[in-house]
């Protein structure tokens, strides 16, 4: 028990001040590391922090002063046990060479399990349109894909190129925003136990099979390569993070053949969620460039071989960037 | 760790120290988004004007860099500031709420991202009624967004401390000579009783003179059985003379 509280408290704030010092320095720059030295004495002023915070919870109604050290104890305690994490400073490069391709592999079988969702929502669309024309009103959402796909290829070759011009940095902005507000859209749905993130996917993968099976059907596939390709190797492969990232999410929601709580389990997942989302969006950044800049323009402008070779090289890219780096003959490692 | 009631949460660290959290009301979060909402709107007319000069080198740029930053500003102000002020944004500083982990941990880029990010489904279909729905179920108030990052949105209002220099003093206070008393006392009260008293000597002058004693005598009373109290510290001292003893002993040295 404490006998004098004032004498108490005046020779203990000279440590209570010392932590609260140390707190605010560790505040100012999240990636602050501590010396051994420095760490050590912020441990001691914690304990000792906590000790006089336990002695004098009993003298309650001295609120401000007990409030004042709850407050530090709290600081201190998310510092001194919550110190494993991102203790190394962000870096882009190692970002994008490593961390961001071992995530998607290591999830890879939300990918695998967004890839067929999409190729159901392919097939359906696809056998609408080819036994329903009708279906293409219904499932289109944008007007220029509704009308003949000849007619829309014939407008297009005749264009001199110069449509967009004045305006094709804008209308890449306007592409990379509204798709990764759609990503995110679909990552975001994982908490509807992964249910709104399938309705997504399989409505994305209905539209891509609707609108290539009514350009197959015309006779204008190589105006689809030509014309999808360059961008839609990045962007629907984006599309398809996003939803891996959703189904990660609902994966941890559902905790199928998993013992931890729902807690840890969303912990678990947490870091591989937020990777795949940024990723997502970086691939739509550059989707969106494509788009703009090449995609909109077909033969004679650009011909098609171009922009298919374009596109499939792209796509190779991907796929190696995808599966191989990251992998420089050591474990992989978490994020 | 444990939320006892549906406005505060304990954390107990392996110290054997606890220490609580309270959590911030819907209101009060609701206040503190449209600060931010009109915090981003000031922010982007700013943000316009600039790029609108850019308009004066390609207005195809501008264009570009107006969707981009627009989207930047809307959907990653909260994360930056988030990230940069230990879990507040401007509206949850002029609102005294902060984000922090559920288990009184450091917060994690990846938390403050991943509730951010979440968001999108919060909104839906339109005024955060998905979240606010969770928020309303959710033991500890949390909206989808938060459930999932681990995170709890906490209310730090400031209290101010009692002017107990408002209160007449100088008057001789007849427990300061019974240190085992004024210890025990200042065991057994609780803040919120402290307060109370200190209330009732603030804003004596207000009440009726009926009231006053009345309320006087019950704060008293309530006080005198607390510890036992010697008969010198109480007799000759009226019921508001010793409630102020009690409030000046409590205070430490303030009185």
């Amino acid at each position: 028990m404490i006998v004098n509280l004032e004498r108490f408290i005046a020779e203990e704030r000279v440590h209570w001040d010392r932590l609260e010092a140390v707190l605010d320095r560790l505040a100012l720059d999240h990636w602050h590391t501590l010396t051994l030295e420095d760490a050590r004495e912020l441990e001691r002023l914690y304990q000792r922090a906590s000790a006089d915070l336990a002695r004098l919870a009993t003298f309650s109604a001295e609120p401000e002063t007990r409030r004042h050290l709850e407050g530090l104890v709290a600081r201190g305690y998310a510092e001194v046990h919550g110190g494993k994490s991102e203790t190394t400073r962000f870096r882009v490069w190692p970002w994008l060479a490593k961390t961001l391709p071992q995530t998607f592999r290591r999830r890879s079988r939300a990918f695998v399990f967004a890839v067929v969702v999409t190729m159901i929502g392919v097939i359906f669309g696809g056998l609408a349109v080819a036994f329903d024309p009708g279906a293409k009103e219904v499932i289109m959402p944008f007007g220029h894909l509704l009308g003949d796909p000849s007619e829309r290829v014939a407008k297009e070759e005749a264009a001199t190129g110069n449509e967009l011009d004045g305006r094709k940095a804008r209308f890449s902005g306007e592409l990379m925003t509204h798709n990764t507000r759609v990503t995110l859209t679909a990552v975001a749905l994982g908490m509807s136990w992964g249910v709104g993130t399938l309705i997504l996917i399989f409505y994305n993968g209905v539209i891509l099979g609707a609108v290539a099976v009514d350009y197959v059907m015309a006779g204008e596939t190589v105006f689809l390569l030509g014309w999808l390709l360059p961008h839609g190797v990045i962007e629907i492969p984006a599309i398809l993070v996003g939803g891996q990232s959703g189904f990660v999410l609902a994966g941890a929601l559902l905790g199928r053949g998993q013992s931890q709580r729902l807690a840890g389990r969303l912990r678990a997942v947490m870091p591989d969620v937020v990777t795949l989302c940024f990723g997502a969006a970086v691939m739509l950044v550059w989707a969106g460039i494509v788009e703009s800049f090449l995609s909109q323009y077909h033969q004679p402008v650009i011909p098609y071989a171009v922009k298919i070779a374009f596109g499939t090289i792209e796509g190779a890219a991907l796929v190696w960037y995808l599966t191989r780096a990251g992998r420089s003959g050591n474990k992989e490692t978490r994020a | 760790m444990s939320a006892e009631r549906t406005h505060r949460f304990h954390v107990r660290t392996p110290e054997g120290v606890a220490f609580s959290f309270r959590l911030a009301s819907p209101l009060l979060r609701l206040m503190a988004l449209m600060v931010d909402w009109m915090a981003v709107t000031a922010a982007w007319s700013l943000l316009a004007t600039i790029i609108g000069v850019l308009s004066i080198v390609s207005r195809d740029i501008a264009g570009m860099v107006g969707v981009v930053s627009y989207f930047l500003l809307s959907q990653g102000y909260r994360i930056a500031a988030e990230w940069l002020w230990r879990g507040q944004t401007l509206g949850k500083k002029v609102m005294r709420l902060r984000v922090v982990d559920e288990r009184g941990l450091r917060i994690t880029f990846g938390q403050i991202a991943l509730r951010n990010l979440l968001r999108f489904v919060d909104v839906l279909p339109a005024a955060y009624f998905v979240g606010g729905t969770a928020a309303l179920f959710s033991r500890r108030g949390q909206r989808l967004g938060d459930l999932a990052a681990g995170t709890l949105v906490v209310w730090e209002p400031i209290e101010a401390a009692p002017d107990l220099a408002s209160l007449p003093s100088g008057k001789y206070n007849s427990l300061r000579a019974h240190l085992p008393v004024v210890a025990r006392l200042r065991q057994a009260v609780s803040p919120e009783e402290a307060r109370v008293a200190w209330q009732a000597l603030a804003r004596r002058e207000r009440f009726d003179a009926l009231a006053r004693v009345q309320l006087f005598a019950e704060l008293a009373e309530h006080f005198r059985t607390l510890t036992p109290m010697p008969a010198e510290a109480v007799d000759g001292v009226s019921d508001e003379q010793f409630v102020r003893n009690v409030v000046e002993v409590l205070y430490l040295g303030r009185g």
